[in-house]
């Protein structure tokens, strides 16, 4: 193995730890898994009234759900919390300087504290999609659900969720990387890049592009229709893209932003100074 | 390749504020102490040194090599900084393992040389322990393995013996000279100036972001013209010593010691006055011992800088 391999893994090891057991961490779970909340006691209270509903409906409902609070809040804020801290937490603890009295190139150690993340993040916020999906779907019969999933289209809509969340992870995490590298107080730019995101409906299609939340929207396998009383306002805005990506581009697009920003992040890492304000 | 540490004419400003001015030094192995108040640079220098921040002006080579370079210049550098930061949740074995796996030694290799510096640092039993709970003399011991971990020619250490008991202070001063010995570059900072005197083979006084002077303490003294040098005599007859010494004009001042047992002369020409001690001895004037008592770390900051200090 090369250096720069076992020097990554290295980081990640000790990274991985304080990411998954910190206890400062554990919103996040919360934040992941806030929706299963609902969705099970929705199927609870449902399935006892005999009222299972349509089951239409309840894929309508989980995406919803995923589009308007998982993308948007959950993925956003998680990697806030995870990938500001991989630099800027370090440099609150004082400790980032045992990274740089290392033999590590600073790309090197970008890369491992990305990497790191990643995994911590896509682990979290991939295993909730799925134990969102079992809460809502966990009231439906077995061999309505199995037709769902191996005869219809409910195991690429899962898969499509997934790898949504994966992407989300990846994108708003090379952003909010590269903002913890930047930034003294990334909670400046992550405000920005929030209302940025938000206003992502409203902006003109090259600016659209310039986003996260466009890609993810146009992976995302089932469009939500608008509430009846919407009307034509604002809200539309929020759940319809004039146009849409294909989601094979979008993937590969979001995969192409969050390698630029990591390698810009890496670029401008050889510049850091440790400056903790003891002089 | 060059066995020293060498700055040319660094410069390193915080925006308008100063860290360090026009600093050139090259700095021989062995035990280097870096002595100046509080803002005087010492920490810009050393973070400098280890790469932590990027000169504004001049060049650095340790051994050299250049901190751009850092997969073959942290081979070489170790360093424990100031800074009581720890990563959260890790006992001390974690914390030296964890950054020496960077290294990229053979697993083996890397587990052994952890406990061989925290052995070093006399942690072993300690080590298993999470640091939140460590004592600060713990705490600086750890730091210490992990800088050493690694093995490096040149160790900077900022201020290594704060909040050490003196048994550990014992301890950790034998360890830098024994570093000093194998051929190590040991830079410390510090305020103890006794401590100073103790260890250092050299020394570097800052002030105000300037290296105001460095080299062996004894020659260092030797370059203060304007200070008239001071002798300690130890004889039988002290106020006898001091009404002959009075006669001769290389004499600026002659005070009997507070134990009545010797006689603190000032001059400016230790030369021609240790030939005039040699004549007076031979008239009658019992002599025990002739030493200079102000060629000490103490006493020559007191001449460079504690001068700066009290007009400021």
């Amino acid at each position: 193995m090369s250096l720069w391999n076992r020097q990554i893994l290295a980081i990640m090891r000790i990274d991985l730890a304080k990411t998954f057991f910190a206890r400062r961490g554990l919103w996040i779970y919360l934040l992941a898994l806030a929706p299963a909340v609902p969705m099970f006691l929705h199927g609870l209270f449902d399935h006892k009234a005999d009222l299972q509903g349509d089951f239409g409906q309840d894929v309508q409902i989980f995406a919803g759900i995923f589009q308007f609070f998982f993308l948007r809040i959950a993925i956003f804020f998680g990697c806030v919390g995870i990938f500001m801290n991989l630099f800027r937490g370090e440099m609150v603890d004082k400790s980032l300087h045992y990274y740089l009295l290392g033999p590590v190139r600073r790309e090197v150690l970008v890369i491992g504290k990305f990497l790191s993340g990643l995994v911590a993040a896509v682990s979290i916020f991939c295993g909730a999609v799925v134990v969102q999906w079992a809460c809502m779907f966990w009231h439906q019969s077995g061999e309505l659900m199995r037709s769902y999933m191996f005869s219809g289209p409910g195991g690429s809509h899962l898969m499509s969720y997934v790898v949504a969340a994966a992407l989300g992870c990846l994108g708003y995490g090379s952003v909010f990387l590269a903002a913890g590298v930047l930034f003294r107080n990334p909670l400046v730019p992550a405000a920005v890049i929030l209302v940025w995101e938000g206003a992502n409906g409203i902006l003109p299609a090259l600016l659209k592009k310039i986003s996260v939340i466009y890609w993810l929207k146009s992976i995302c396998p089932i469009s939500i229709p608008a509430p009846k009383n919407a009307g034509n306002g604002i809200f539309n805005l929020l759940i319809f893209d004039i146009d849409p990506a294909p989601a094979n581009v979008a993937m590969v697009n979001l995969i192409l932003l969050a390698g630029f920003v990591v390698v810009w992040a890496a670029m401008r890492a050889r510049r850091i100074e440790i400056g903790y304000g003891t002089e | 390749m060059s066995a020293h540490i060498v700055l040319e004419n660094i410069s390193k400003f915080y925006g308008e504020v100063l860290g360090v001015n026009k600093v050139s030094l090259s700095i021989p192995p062995g035990i280097t102490s870096l002595v100046g108040p509080n803002g005087s640079g010492k920490t810009t220098l050393m973070n400098l040194m280890a790469g932590l921040l990027q000169p504004t002006r001049g060049r650095l080579s340790v051994c050299g090599l250049s901190p751009d370079d850092p997969e073959k210049y942290f081979r070489v550098v170790g360093y424990a900084t100031q800074y009581d930061g720890f990563p959260r949740g890790l006992t001390g074995w974690q914390f030296v393992h964890s950054y020496l796996r960077l290294f990229g030694f053979m697993p083996a290799n890397t587990e052994r040389l952890a406990w061989e510096a925290i052995d070093r640092v006399a942690l072993r039993d300690a080590a298993p322990r999470k640091i939140a709970g460590y004592s600060k003399g713990m705490r600086q011991r750890i730091k210490l393995a992990q800088a050493i971990a690694h093995r490096p020619r040149v160790l900077v250490l900022d201020e290594p013996l704060n909040g050490l008991d003196p048994l550990a202070r014992a301890e950790t001063i034998a360890l830098f000279k024994e570093l000093g010995r194998e051929g190590s570059h040991v830079l410390i900072s510090s305020h103890i100036l006794h401590e100073v005197d103790l260890i250092s083979d050299q020394v570097v006084m800052m002030s105000q972001g300037y290296v105001v002077a460095e080299g062996q303490i004894r020659g260092v003294r030797g370059e203060i013209s304007e200070q008239p040098m001071q002798v300690l005599i130890r004889c039988d007859k002290p106020e006898h010593l001091a009404s002959q010494l009075f006669q001769h004009s290389q004499v600026v001042e002659a005070k009997v010691h507070a134990d009545r047992a010797g006689l603190l002369v000032r001059t400016h020409h230790a030369e021609s006055f240790y030939k005039l001690l040699n004549h007076i001895a031979l008239n009658g004037v019992q002599i025990e011992s002739v030493a200079p008592a102000d060629d000490d770390a103490q006493s020559i900051y007191e001449y460079l800088i504690g001068a700066e200090e009290t007009t400021k």
